[in-house]
């Protein structure tokens, strides 16, 4: 139960994240011809874990940069949503305004994304989404201030039901939580699973005990389940699904086993699967370096959120660099980021005309490393090059 | 009602004392708005007795009307305002029809359990993006103008709006009706041995609440220009019950000065560290051990 | 729907109800006997969780930390009793609220400071490990029995206690009378304190029994919470035996209406329609419930004061 009106970005935070950093360029008030970041990232609720991913994830990607992007030193201030909507616009607002910030970036979920775009962009500022990617600002609702260096999530859920159709699977029973993007992945893992979806259950957000749901899925008897359970509700549906006895079913499920919930799913998730554009396995130099780094820093396997975070700040640096630090001039910003030249740790990275990136996807499943730590590692190749189902529909004005 | 004017002096004088910026104009209206709810929750918690753990379903169901009518392409404040207080009144007089039979902790419990429902319901409407809220491309005209766009207009009418409110609500408080209200809620055997029921006048109390609830929900979701189910969880309802606490039921004014002593502390403890909570959390207790009365309390004896 | 899912349900409704009883039976009893509305029992309930799971990890045994945890629980429960609970006895409801919510605030961000924001986890003990089959491919987890178990061995026990004994005797009294029974010379500040400890620890070990389950996190208590309320509130403030089959009753009704209103609204309408009501409609169900039980009986089921 907390403050209805919960203030403006929050300050110095980076006096606290940004020990690891020892990066005076990072605190110090940014000079003229500094950048200024506002990173949103929710740092309070059940789903801190994932704002923290983020928002270590860029911060690695800034400690690679030694402080700087594009050359220009640059200074964060992490904004906490709270996952409150009207407080992210509130905060972003304030960012905007008053902290004057050149670029946002961040966002876990898209409820707060689809509060916070208008009032970013109609600014003028950029926004750069590093993890949430709903299909509205993909299709009819692109904007021209507006990239993502995640995914269309609907991607993610139909490279589920692409991995459970190339499986041979007949029937699938789904279990999504009762909101728009619970509805969005049952709709996204049938737009390409053909078989026969046995059961659809949605459960609230807040279910804590899935009982009643597992006791369904053995009565249906079907070939897997697919499922999208972020956070804490993967957490327990994953652990009560293992010590029903269920674990001989398949478990396809999309933002449910990922490192962010590993540590505390456990032996429980050995084997079970995920789909994605990374995972921490990923073979070529810029992702060991990446990997490598983080988990001296910080102490924790990365996950997506912590990935496509670094990418992000490595997309900035690419195009502050591009336009030789001139932030005012937008066009040549624009065209800069939208242009994309830097190393991601998924290898190739281009922007789609929605400014969505068209990428690989990847089957995952969890595995446990030497060291006893559990990470999401690829399976195979699902999709090659894929670009959102809603591209087409973006008129970029 | 001292402490009340002066207040509504400094707002009145805020954007010309270096608070013109949009950051702390938003921040104000949101000042401006909660304290206008926590009033109407004064009118139950410190009028009548009634202690609501459902108000934020009356100030969301206000912001639902707004987001219901802007689907329907109506965003003209001549409809909007009247549609929304009197959706808002008549959830109240539905559910305070129920509610008012019981007392005490089950009358908390029962708004509660109204509270979530209406939450439940809202989350469920996919038609205005169920859980992720509703995105308004702007606010209401008034009679087709686009005034309410200047923020400064805006702050002023949240000012006059509360400025209304607060002297309805203690008109409403010194008439017959309110002093019925207040010796019900100081002993409920005595008005009844003179022949007058309380259920009716408490339930009067519970619309008219619901209506001004419903108001601030119409102005709130202006000011964000964004709605979520979020407005109407149980969690704002305590939110507006600690600032009318915070304040102190001794008197009217308490409503408004708990509610920009709760925003605004929130708000400075939120810039000092990223665990403000630790700090707001003692800082409660503390207010609640040694501030008897509330707020208007301190002022009193000081 | 067969009947051996039927009964599956029922059972998993009965486990989870006899869950929300361990942590309303705390909650119900300071309540009753010393009119004090304790928002911070959510918390504590957490805090068992926590102090389990952390004492399990360090131990490398779940039993050593469920023994453990509960006088670490116990202990919490007093200094909080100490520090901040006693001065506020002799307050009214709404200031009782209001300062236990802000201890609230203050453990719940105090958690995420110790323990970070991801959640624990606590394993299952090897002795509880496996299942029972129930229902072709379903096993059903021996632990959960365990829950069940240990929730019916506790309502035995206090109801052996507040009806069986002195303490209980004095107990039921306070509820009802509490001045007159400080009027009789005993020491109500002691048995308040008892009663609350007692409170306290019983939400610690509902939080230790549900961690192995339910994922460790910091807010985990606030759900719990209002649950807790509801019960307490359907049952009758104060009562234990109100406490006990009202939680039986919101579990069975939250298991049951949730798995099976999808369903049955299939029948009167299209399935894509039904089953997202039917989900709306099932979180609502326990306060649509709590809302006509109050309805027709404003104090609960078994009203303790006159």
């Amino acid at each position: 139960m907390t403050g209805i009106a919960k203030g403006i970005g929050r300050r110095g935070v980076l006096g606290a994240a940004g020990v690891a950093l020892a990066m005076p360029a990072v605190r110090a008030r940014a000079q003229a011809a500094g950048v200024k970041i506002g990173l949103v990232a929710v740092q309070t609720g059940p789903q801190a874990a994932l704002g923290t991913q983020l928002r270590d994830g860029f911060l690695q990607g800034l400690k690679h940069l030694d402080g700087k992007l594009g050359g220009l030193p640059a200074e964060v201030l992490v904004i906490d949503d709270e996952l409150r909507p009207e407080v992210a616009v509130t905060k972003v607002r304030a960012a905007i305004e008053r902290d004057k910030v050149d670029f946002v970036v961040g966002v876990v979920f898209s409820n707060i994304l689809a509060a916070i775009v208008r009032p970013v962009t109609e600014s003028g500022t950029f926004l750069i989404s590093t993890n949430a990617g709903p299909s509205t600002l993909a299709g009819r609702g692109c904007n021209p201030n507006f990239f993502t260096t995640s995914y269309n999530n609907d991607q993610v859920h139909s490279v589920m039901g692409q991995a459970a159709q190339d499986s041979g699977y007949k029937r699938v029973f789904v279990l999504t939580p009762n909101y728009q993007a619970g509805r969005d992945a049952a709709a996204g893992f049938k737009s390409r699973f053909k078989g026969e979806v046995v059961d659809e259950v949605y459960v609230p957000l807040t279910q804590l005990d899935f009982s009643a749901e597992l006791a369904k899925i053995a009565a249906a008897k079907p070939d897997a389940v697919f499922t999208f359970m972020p956070g804490g509700l993967g957490v327990n549906l994953v652990r009560q699904y293992r010590q029903a006895g269920l674990a001989n079913i398949p478990f396809l499920s999309t933002f449910t086993v990922d490192e962010a919930t590993l540590p505390a799913q456990g032996e429980a998730a050995l084997g079970f699967y995920s789909a994605a554009s990374w995972a921490p396995n990923m073979d070529n130099p810029a992702n060991a370096k990446f990997v490598k780094d983080f988990e001296a820093a910080y102490n924790y396997v990365p996950a997506t959120y912590a990935a496509q975070a670094y990418d992000g700040a490595m997309l900035l640096d690419s195009a502050v660099r591009k336009v030789g630090g001139r932030l005012g001039d937008k066009d040549a910003l624009r065209a800069a980021i939208r242009a994309a030249q830097f190393r991601s740790v998924r290898g190739p990275f281009e922007f789609g005309a929605n400014h969505y990136p068209v990428q690989d996807f990847w089957l995952c499943q969890v595995a446990k490393r030497a060291d006893g730590k559990f990470q999401t590692e690829t399976v195979r190749k699902v999709l090659s090059h894929d670009t959102d189902p809603y591209a087409a529909e973006c008129r970029m004005r | 009602m001292r402490a009340a004017l002066v207040v509504l002096a400094a707002l009145a004088a805020a954007p010309f004392l270096g608070f013109g910026e949009g950051y702390s104009l938003t921040l104000l209206a949101r000042v401006m708005i909660l304290a206008m709810a926590a009033v109407s929750l004064w009118l139950l918690v410190g009028g009548a007795g009634l202690v609501s753990l459902g108000h934020a379903a009356m100030l969301g169901i206000g912001a639902y009307a707004v987001v219901v009518l802007d689907d329907a392409r109506v965003t003209d404040a001549v409809v909007v305002v009247p549609v929304a207080m009197a959706a808002a009144s008549l959830f109240a007089l539905a559910t305070g029809a129920v509610a008012i039979r019981t007392s005490g902790v089950h009358f908390i419990m029962i708004t509660l359990a109204f509270g979530q429902m209406a939450f439940f319901t809202a989350s469920s409407l996919a038609a205005y993006g169920g859980d992720d809220g509703y995105t308004l491309y702007g606010r209401m005209t008034v009679l087709g103008h686009r005034w309410l766009e200047d923020r400064m207009v805006f702050h002023y009418l949240c000012l006059g709006l509360l400025a209304l409110v607060l002297l309805g609500t203690r008109m409403v408080l010194g008439s017959r009706f309110g002093r019925v209200l207040r010796a019900a809620r100081e002993n409920p055997v005595r008005v009844e041995a003179v022949g007058f029921s309380p259920y009716p006048y408490r339930l009067v109390a519970y619309v008219l609440a619901g209506a001004v609830a419903g108001l601030a929900g119409v102005l709130l979701a202006n000011a964000a220009e964004f709605v979520a189910p979020s407005y109407l969880a149980w969690q704002r309802s305590g939110d507006l019950l600690f600032m009318v606490i915070l304040g102190g039921l001794g008197s009217l004014q308490g409503a408004v000065l708990g509610a920009v002593g709760f925003v605004l502390l929130e708000e400075w403890l939120g810039h000092l560290t990223e665990h403000w909570r630790l700090i707001f959390g003692p800082l409660l207790v503390l207010s609640v051990l040694f501030l008897k009365g509330g707020l208007v309390g301190v002022l009193r004896r000081g | 729907m067969s009947l051996g899912l039927l009964l599956v349900q029922g059972l998993n409704g009965l486990q989870f109800g006899v869950l929300l009883f361990l942590v309303a039976a705390g909650l119900t009893l300071v309540f009753g006997v010393m009119d004090f509305i304790n928002l911070a029992h959510g918390v504590q309930y957490m805090l068992g969780a926590y102090l389990g799971a952390s004492l399990a990890a360090w131990t490398g045994s779940f039993w050593l930390g469920l023994v453990l945890a509960l006088p670490a629980a116990l202990l919490c429960g007093l200094v909080l009793e100490w520090l901040v609970f006693r001065h506020l006895y002799e307050r009214d409801h709404l200031s009782q609220v209001l300062a236990t919510f802000g201890v609230i605030l203050f453990l719940n961000q105090a958690v995420r400071a110790i323990w970070g924001s991801a959640p624990l986890q606590m394993p299952v003990p090897a002795l509880l490990e496996g299942g029972v089959q129930l229902m072709p491919g379903l096993q059903y987890p021996v632990y959960r029995i365990a829950i069940l178990v240990a929730g019916l061995a506790v309502a035995g026990l206090l109801w052996l206690l507040v009806e069986r004994t002195r303490v209980g005797a004095l107990v039921r009294a306070g509820a009802t009378h509490a001045p007159m029974v400080a009027a009789l010379g005993v020491d109500i500040r002691g048995l308040f304190m008892l009663v609350f400890g007692f409170g306290a620890m019983l939400a610690g070990f509902a939080g230790v029994m549900a961690a192995p389950v339910l994922s460790v996190d910091p807010g985990m208590g606030d759900t719990v919470l209002i649950l807790a309320f509801v019960v307490i509130t359907i049952g009758g403030i104060g009562s234990v035996r109100g406490a006990f089959i009202a939680a039986l009753l919101v579990g069975v009704i939250e298991t049951l209406g949730r798995s099976l209103l999808p369903d049955l609204l299939r029948l009167v309408m299209a399935a894509s329609p039904a089953r997202q009501a039917g989900a709306a409609l099932g979180s609502m169900l326990v306060y649509i419930a709590m809302a006509l039980i109050l309805a027709v009986r404003p104090r609960g089921l078994f009203p303790v004061r006159g």
